[in-house]
């Protein structure tokens, strides 16, 4: 530790004092000792190694005029964990460290590493490795997104529509018992379904409708947690809610196309929750 | 001036729209802010083909970011 605390100044001079031993000499055109370097060599590829290709879209911002490309990775599933972001994680520490994608929780509740992974939106955390070695995994980042870069999607749009429906309690009279909000067994059970939503917005990005109609059309995750406050037997501004919803685009895009419930990653039904929102503004 | 496409528009719109925000900005500094918005548009508009519309439509895209950053009043002066 006393060596690591040396001062930049001190740290030189004592590396100027070492002999410098015949052995060193002949290395010299690459500056730093060989015992000094991080250089991994590979090992020899094992007989029963899985290798898997991965073919992950490109593309870098810092030069806008070049185009997306695909890029093919290899690696051993034997040494790589089971699920897909191991292996992007994987890729990013050992093969190319300028592969770029999200990710915080790596266990599906974040939400950060959403990306269309074969094919289907979903978490790259939440997803297996599909393990015949045969067949190509192709990752491209959310669709019908702009792209920051590689796997980075721009949720900007998104975030904002989110905050259009105000996702907060709304109350006007105090609590009766002037402390909490309290809430009933079964009313709290109607929230169950809704309050899982962590928003990684796979549902929406796989939703035609919401591709054609970003702008103006809410989208099934939006709509979701729209229901999850319009359920809230706590809630007041139900009607205020129904209401900011009642135009053609908002809500009614959707036609229960079912996307949305097929390819959440939570196993949520946003389907439902957007027909639970129809019904209760057609009965109001 | 000949007839602009779409795409000339927008880049046009979003350059009216820099410069309006620059008469926003205090008195001393708004010759800083529209330099800032020529070079920028020049510089980024030297590297692009202008048949390149992706790309031309990304810039457009990082602009209109860059702008709503800009345009926040904490933001007085650049070099």
């Amino acid at each position: 530790m006393a060596a690591l605390r040396m001062s930049p100044a001190r740290l030189a001079q004592s590396l100027r004092a070492a002999p410098i031993s015949p052995a060193w000499k002949r290395t010299m055109a690459s500056v730093v000792p060989p015992s000094q370097t991080s250089t991994i060599t590979e090992p020899a590829p094992d007989k029963d190694a899985k290798i898997k290709t991965f073919q992950i879209y490109r593309w870098d911002p810092d030069q806008p005029t070049s185009k997306p490309r695909m890029q093919t990775y290899t690696l051993d599933l034997n040494k790589t964990g089971p699920m897909v972001l191991d292996a992007l994680i994987r890729i990013k520490n050992e093969i190319d460290p300028t592969l770029t994608f999200r990710r915080s929780c790596r266990e599906g509740i974040c939400g950060s590493c959403a990306m269309n992974i074969d094919g289907v939106n979903t978490l790259a955390c939440l997803c297996r490795i599909p393990t015949e070695t045969s067949h190509q995994s192709k990752i491209y980042p959310l669709p019908h997104t702009y792209v920051v870069k590689d796997l980075v999607p721009d949720l900007t749009l998104f975030y904002k529509q989110y905050r259009s429906i105000k996702p907060y309690l709304q109350r006007d009279t105090p609590p009766p018992d002037g402390k909490e909000n309290r809430q009933s067994r079964p009313d709290r059970e109607k929230l169950d379904g809704l309050y899982e939503c962590i928003l990684c917005a796979c549902c929406s990005t796989s939703c035609p409708s919401y591709w054609w109609n970003a702008e103006q059309y809410l989208g099934p995750a939006i709509l979701l947690q729209s229901y999850r406050w319009i359920a809230d037997s706590r809630d007041e501004k139900t009607a205020e809610r129904y209401d900011a919803l009642n135009n053609s685009m908002s809500l009614y895009r959707c036609h229960t196309i079912l996307n949305c419930s097929r390819t959440c990653p939570k196993g949520l039904n946003p389907g439902l929750a957007i027909a639970e929102i129809k019904k209760g503004m057609a009965f109001a | 001036m000949p007839r602009l496409s779409g795409l000339q528009r927008n880049v046009v719109s979003l350059y009216r729209q820099c410069l309006r925000a620059c008469g926003k900005k205090p008195i001393e500094t708004r010759d800083n802010f529209r330099r800032f918005v020529r070079n920028q548009f020049r510089e980024n508009a030297a590297g692009i083909d202008k048949k390149d519309f992706a790309a031309i439509e990304y810039m457009i895209r990082k602009g209109q970011r860059q702008l709503e950053i800009y345009k926040d009043e904490g933001i007085r002066n650049v070099v």
